[in-house]
């Protein structure tokens, strides 16, 4: 019997370990080659790599199932799938594994294309790691840390993914079901409902409540959870989407109509999309129509087809274009009238179409490989270009570090559409979990502004909170089971009202467990004893097993027992009364019976026919159970 | 008994207006809502007074649901929900959702514009119509209310279309649809899980065909087409504008390419393009390959195929021309037909089914004078060829899916009588299930044999499993419980819980047998043999020897003491509960027929 035994794929930490790792700048002179300084901050030089999810605390091949919320939280798949003895299934949706390949291929695409011998691994000792300046030193797990997987690791990866609908219901092994719902962040992105007969713990993370391209979060199947695990909320909770969006087009516009350059470092997919359909009702108004807009990356073109094609995964307002039909998102039409051009990278066709000013959207946010780095050095000089961070996930400060000094303008316009906490707290109310399980920093307000303390979450029984490679054990004990009784042995069940509204029936029966589904079945009729030719031995007649007999209960009238006995030919009954009830004796058979209120005992020579007479009589007084 | 019930209202042993009503656990449910090709009478939509003869649709209907977008299977929903009135929900998937309003408008046009009905549906209506459409998606569970809940599968028919799984409890009824077993170019195969419905409505419109393989088709048509193209004529493929047309367009795409031709072929204009352009932004719904590749090549865009002008049907010269609609029952297609039928040099390719009292009909039973209207006669002299590309599944591919569903019935409708009477022999002997063909309006009644869930307390459940697998598993083990029912809940618990929830006590019965045994040893070494006898023969049990000097098999107790008048008589006295029953009877009776004679 297998169980089911489900990790929840929360891979959001892959990319950030990407952020110290810088390669172009001189070795300074205190450290090893492989550190560099510039500006007054140490890099490290070497090829990037990866932080994974935790794999020390548990043997990746005893988990059966990984269940995808949303394309950013699968980046680190290849490593488990293809390196820790993993077998399971995973499960997500068809853009989620669409857009992740998308993701993954950028991802290989930029860090192949520029090759680096060097993987600079000293640093990573402790005593030297200890004595870094920050955030080195503060780096976890450095040793744990892995160069990108390739192509056909991603391939293989992939292909052990199962595609889901939501709320199509996944029986996994027959004991527990794992359903996926929207949760209107980004395409395909889901929250996870897992669930047994009685218990149901939601695994909410990377939600969105604001109407952007994606359907809208199923809230209501999240109520009734016993325990609700929340995580993925938004980065930067005091910056309002709708308002970053807006400074983000009057930034842009700014830049281009000073005769600058703008750069919007961005993943291929999710808020460009967003981002596109801003400036496409923007672009006239303010004057842009002659502006080109360039996205370069190797998916670029794969992204935007994507995005026209999962009508069922969209927005309302998004459906009923494709239902005209007309594609979804109006970028559509900002590449038909040329105004949005894109590219697989910075060489080739791109080299000739070239004009300035212009905006590029192009990777990788991090600003540590892809043809962004091309880009700030192109124009970090001067002062008429911007650059204008939209993704949250990287510290833009961090991420301009190694560039420094720089000339040009940035513009921090964080658009991050995940739930901040009066939206938690909205939801927890309206969802009604009996538990909430979160990351301990949602339980506490930032280490920044210690006197936010509307920045955390707010909920009765406070919150459970979890670290990184802490177990925790969920507050509910299980009590019931579903079992099925066969039609032909729930026939044969004699129920009996034994207070009004309340009946019950004793069952015998066979149960049958496969696959983790219980059954009951009527038992088989005893086979008639083969005539046998051997000679009986005396261990042949010893009972099989401990037949279980049902229990007891009632109790037994003095008077109407006597009357029985004597109706059923018992004729010299007598009886005794006793301190705690009465002894009905059967002189000739020298058998006495004691009654009490809740015992019966029958002592009796052996006499096996007179005792089973006895016992008969004496069962019918009394219910089983 | 519970039973589901079912009653065709159409497509009951004939093929058009598929409208068939399920009752299955107290829910009712229709099943398509589709229009008869072959009528222009009342008798084109199924007879809904038979669902209430005066009350409400929509206090008798739970819910419906539309498989697919072609009209003989939604093209009386607006008459239905607007005309005749009905309110509650209509499932269909995204796609159905998106192209079965314009076919719905398609068939009002030719209806109310050019045959001049009135009393038809507006085009208002259709539009309120479709509001009540909720859209689902492939295998989600669609939960109607607290207990009906439905679920789609792939079907393979056409863009979108669906089986659908409808479930109340551990009841259920599978409807395919149309369906196709073989993936095409442009579709993948339907594909259902061992779902085990108590019921499988299957269609069964290629009952007693079986195919030879696509390919060979393919070729053939392709064959015929260069043929009379080389040799001047013109072919005209009639076809529905969405399904086998985009099949077609790929396979005649990709030949001209090849074969670098320069006929034209043309695809009657309007709905066409429009088609299309569902399918691309639809490619989530077709095959593996065509999905993997759209983005380097989208396979609906398509080179050589341009869009249909009228005065091009009296152009000089080959050409190939798909025209709506398929079974040249009116529209372009016919108009074309008729230009071209006196030539011989000319072919019609019937790529599909046609339904009896269409023209399609009847070139293809043979006739070759038609009877056109206004009393014309028309001379038939063009080629007429039938090649079926219709999707649906044929014999084999019906068997293939009643092997994966398992169902525990099957009924067979959209089909011809006599084809499925002999398809339902077939299932019977292959399946041993029984298998139903219902007429419209008729009844089928099937009972179901639900099994009823239970809670079970995970306490009991352990105490059972735990003593593991039995080492022989052909000697079932029993369990022992009680089930409390309380107001519909049932609760399996162990007999102890089941007295405290009921706040009664356990009443115990014991026995204390005498048993007398001749021995003059002493006490204490009566009772060592007794031990050791019982030792030897009760091997799976534990048997005890305390030091008190009393012997216990599992709770039962054995004491021994002189006999007070005879001192070579031993008495044992053994005491066990009701619940030891068996084993303190045994042991009784074990221990009277004496000890062995030999001392261990």
């Amino acid at each position: 019997m297998q169980r089911a035994q489900v990790q929840i794929h929360h891979h959001h930490a892959g990319l950030w370990a990407g952020y110290d790792v810088y390669p172009q700048f001189p070795p300074t002179a205190s450290g090893p080659e492989e550190l560099k300084e510039c500006s007054g901050h140490v890099f490290v030089d070497s090829v990037p790599e990866f932080c994974l999810p935790e794999t020390e605390l548990l043997d990746l091949s005893t988990v059966d199932v990984i269940l995808i919320s949303n394309y950013h939280c699968m980046m680190a798949l290849p490593y488990i799938t293809e390196y820790t003895g993993f077998t399971g299934t995973v499960y997500a949706t068809e853009p989620t594994v669409q857009i992740g390949r998308l993701l993954m291929e950028e991802l290989v695409n930029s860090i192949e294309r520029v090759p680096k011998a060097q993987s600079a691994s000293m640093w990573k000792n402790k005593e030297v790691q200890r004595l870094l300046p920050a955030p080195l030193k503060d780096a976890v797990e450095v040793s744990m840390w892995r160069k990108c997987y390739t192509m056909p690791e991603v391939n293989a990866a992939l292909s052990k993914i199962q595609l889901v609908g939501y709320s199509q219901k996944i029986e996994l092994f027959g004991a527990v079901q794992v359903t996926p719902l929207s949760s209107g962040y980004a395409l395909g992105s889901s929250n996870w409902i897992i669930q047994s007969h009685y218990e149901k713990v939601s695994y909410v993370s990377g939600s969105s409540l604001l109407t952007t391209h994606p359907q809208p979060m199923d809230q209501a199947s999240l109520k009734n959870s016993d325990v609700l695990i929340l995580t993925g909320l938004t980065q930067i909770p005091t910056a309002n989407p709708d308002g970053m969006v807006g400074e983000f087009c009057s930034n842009l516009a700014m830049t281009v109509r000073n005769g600058g350059n703008v750069l919007v470092p961005c993943y291929p997919s999710g808020v460009i999309y967003d981002l596109l359909e801003c400036l496409y009702q923007y672009i006239d108004s303010a004057g842009l129509s002659n502006v080109p807009f360039y996205f370069i990356s190797p998916v670029a073109n794969s992204s935007l087809e994507f995005s026209q094609i999962f009508a069922e995964w969209l927005c309302h307002n998004k459906q009923t274009k494709v239902y005209l039909p007309e594609p979804p998102f109006p970028h559509a039409e900002l590449i038909q009238t040329n105004k949005l051009k894109h590219y697989p990278s910075i060489h080739g066709d791109f080299s000739n179409d070239f004009k300035q000013p212009c905006v590029v959207f192009t990777g990788h946010p991090s600003l540590r490989f892809g043809d962004v780095v091309h880009f700030m050095e192109l124009w970090g000089k001067s002062s008429l270009n911007t650059v204008i961070f939209t993704e949250p996930d990287f510290s833009y400060l961090d991420a301009l570090a190694p560039y420094q000094p720089l000339a040009m303008k940035c513009v921090y316009c964080p658009i991050d559409t995940r739930l901040n906490f009066i939206q938690v707290s909205k939801l927890l109310k309206e969802v009604q979990p009996l538990h909430v399980v979160c990351p301990e920093q949602y339980t506490q307000p930032p280490p920044t502004q210690s006197h936010r303390t509307d920045l955390m979450i707010d909920c009765q029984p406070p919150a459970m909170s979890y670290r990184r490679a802490e177990v925790l054990t969920l507050p509910y004990k299980r009590r019931y089971e579903k079992i099925e009784i066969m039609p032909d042995l729930a026939d044969s069940l004699v129920p009996l009202e034994i207070k009004p509204g309340i009946s019950l029936a004793t069952v015998s029966a066979v149960l049958h467990t496969k696959d983790n589904k219980h059954v009951l079945q009527l038992p088989p009729k005893p086979p008639q004893p083969p005539a046998s030719k051997k000679r009986k031995r005396v261990s042949d007649d010893v009972p099989e097993c401990k037949s279980l007999k049902p229990l007891l209960s009632g109790s037994i009238p003095v008077d109407q027992f006597v009357q029985t006995l004597e109706k059923h030919g018992f004729s010299d009954v007598k009886v005794e009364d006793t301190a705690k009830g009465h002894i009905v004796l059967l002189q000739e058979a020298e058998t006495l019976i004691q009654l009490e209120e809740d015992s019966t005992h029958i002592i009796c020579d052996n006499d096996e026919p007179l005792r089973v007479k006895l016992r008969d009589l004496v069962l019918k007084f009394l219910q089983k159970f | 008994m519970p039973e589901i019930k079912v009653t065709p209202l159409g497509a009951g042993q004939d093929v058009g207006r598929s409208c068939i009503l399920v009752s299955i656990a107290g829910k009712n449910v229709m099943l398509d809502c589709g229009m008869h090709m072959g009528y222009n009478d009342d008798r084109r939509f199924p007879d809904f007074s038979y669902i209430t003869q005066n009350g409400r649709l929509t206090d008798f209907l739970d819910c419906v649901i539309i498989s697919h977008f072609h009209l003989d299977h939604c093209g009386a929903l607006p008459y239905f929900s607007e005309m005749v009135g009905y309110d509650g929900p209509i499932y269909m998937t995204h796609p159905t959702k998106a192209i079965c309003p314009i076919l719905l408008e398609d068939y009002r046009k030719i209806t109310v514009d050019k045959k001049g009905e009135t009393n038809f549906f507006t085009s208002q209506m259709i539009k309120d119509c479709m509001k009540k459409v909720v859209a689902v998606h492939l295998h989600q569970t669609v939960q109607v209310d607290e207990e009906l809940e439905i679920k789609a599968y792939y079907a393979g028919h056409v863009l979108g279309a669906a089986m659908f799984q409808i479930k109340v409890g551990c009841e259920s009824v599978v409807y395919t649809g149309d369906y196709n077993m073989t993936p095409d170019r442009h579709l993948g195969a339907a594909w259902i899980d061992k779902c085990r419905p108590d019921l499988l409505i299957s269609e069964s419109t290629y009952a007693t065909t079986i195919r030879d393989s696509k390919r060979c088709r393919e070729r053939d048509f392709l064959k015929k087409v260069h043929e009379t193209v080389e040799r001047g004529g013109k072919v005209l493929i009639p076809v529905f504008a969405l399904g086998r047309a985009q099949e077609l367009c790929i396979l005649l795409e990709t030949f001209w390419e090849r074969m670098n031709l320069k006929a034209p072929i043309y695809f009657s204009t309007g709905l066409t393009e429009k088609a299309n352009h569902y399918y691309k932004l639809f490619i989530t719904w077709t095959n593996q390959k065509i999905r993997k590749t759209f983005v380097q090549r989208n396979m609906f865009e398509f080179k050589h195929i341009k869009a249909f002008d009228r005065a091009f049907a009296d152009n000089p010269g080959p050409m190939v021309v798909f025209a709506t609609p398929g079974m040249l029952h009116a529209g372009q297609s016919l108009q074309i037909f008729r230009k071209w039928a006196g030539n011989e040099k000319n072919m019609v390719i019937m790529p599909g089914y046609c339904v009896q009292g269409t023209v399609g009909h009847k070139i293809l039973s043979g006739q070759r004078k038609l009877e056109m209207e206004g009393r014309q006669m028309l001379e038939v002299k063009m080629q007429v060829e039938y090649m079926s590309f219709s999707a649906h599944a044929d014999a084999k591919g019906i068997m293939q899916l009643i092997r994966q569903a398992e169902p525990r019935n099957v009924l067979l409708v959209h089909g011809e009588a006599k084809k499925m009477e002999f398809l339902k022999q077939k299932i019977e002997q292959e399946f041993h299930v029984s298998c139903f063909m219902p007429a419209n309006g008729e009844t089928t009644t099937i009972l179901t044999n639900p099994c009823i869930p239970v809670d079970i307390s995970l306490g009991l459940l352990k105490r059972e499993t735990a003593i593991g697998p039995l080492p022989d598993a052909k000697k079932p083990k029993l369990m022992h419980g009680t089930l409390l029912m309380k107001d519909n809940s049932f609760r399996l618990v162990s007999p102890e819980q089941a007295l405290k929830e009921l706040g009664l006590a356990e009443h115990q019965l014991r026995f204390t047998c005498r048993v007398h045994i001749q021995d003059p040893r002493k006490e204490h070494e009566t009772v060592l043999r007794v031990y050791n006898h019982l030792k030897g023969i009760l091997k799976d049990y534990s048997v005890q020897h305390l030091p008190d000097g009393s012997i216990t098999v599992e709770s039962i107790l054995i004491q021994a003491t002189a006999h007070s008048e005879d001192q070579g008589t031993k008495v044992l006295l053994v005491s066990w509960t009701y619940q030891d029953e068996e084993l303190g009877s045994y042991l009784t009776s074990l221990l009277k027929k004496g000890l062995p004679q030999s001392t261990p």
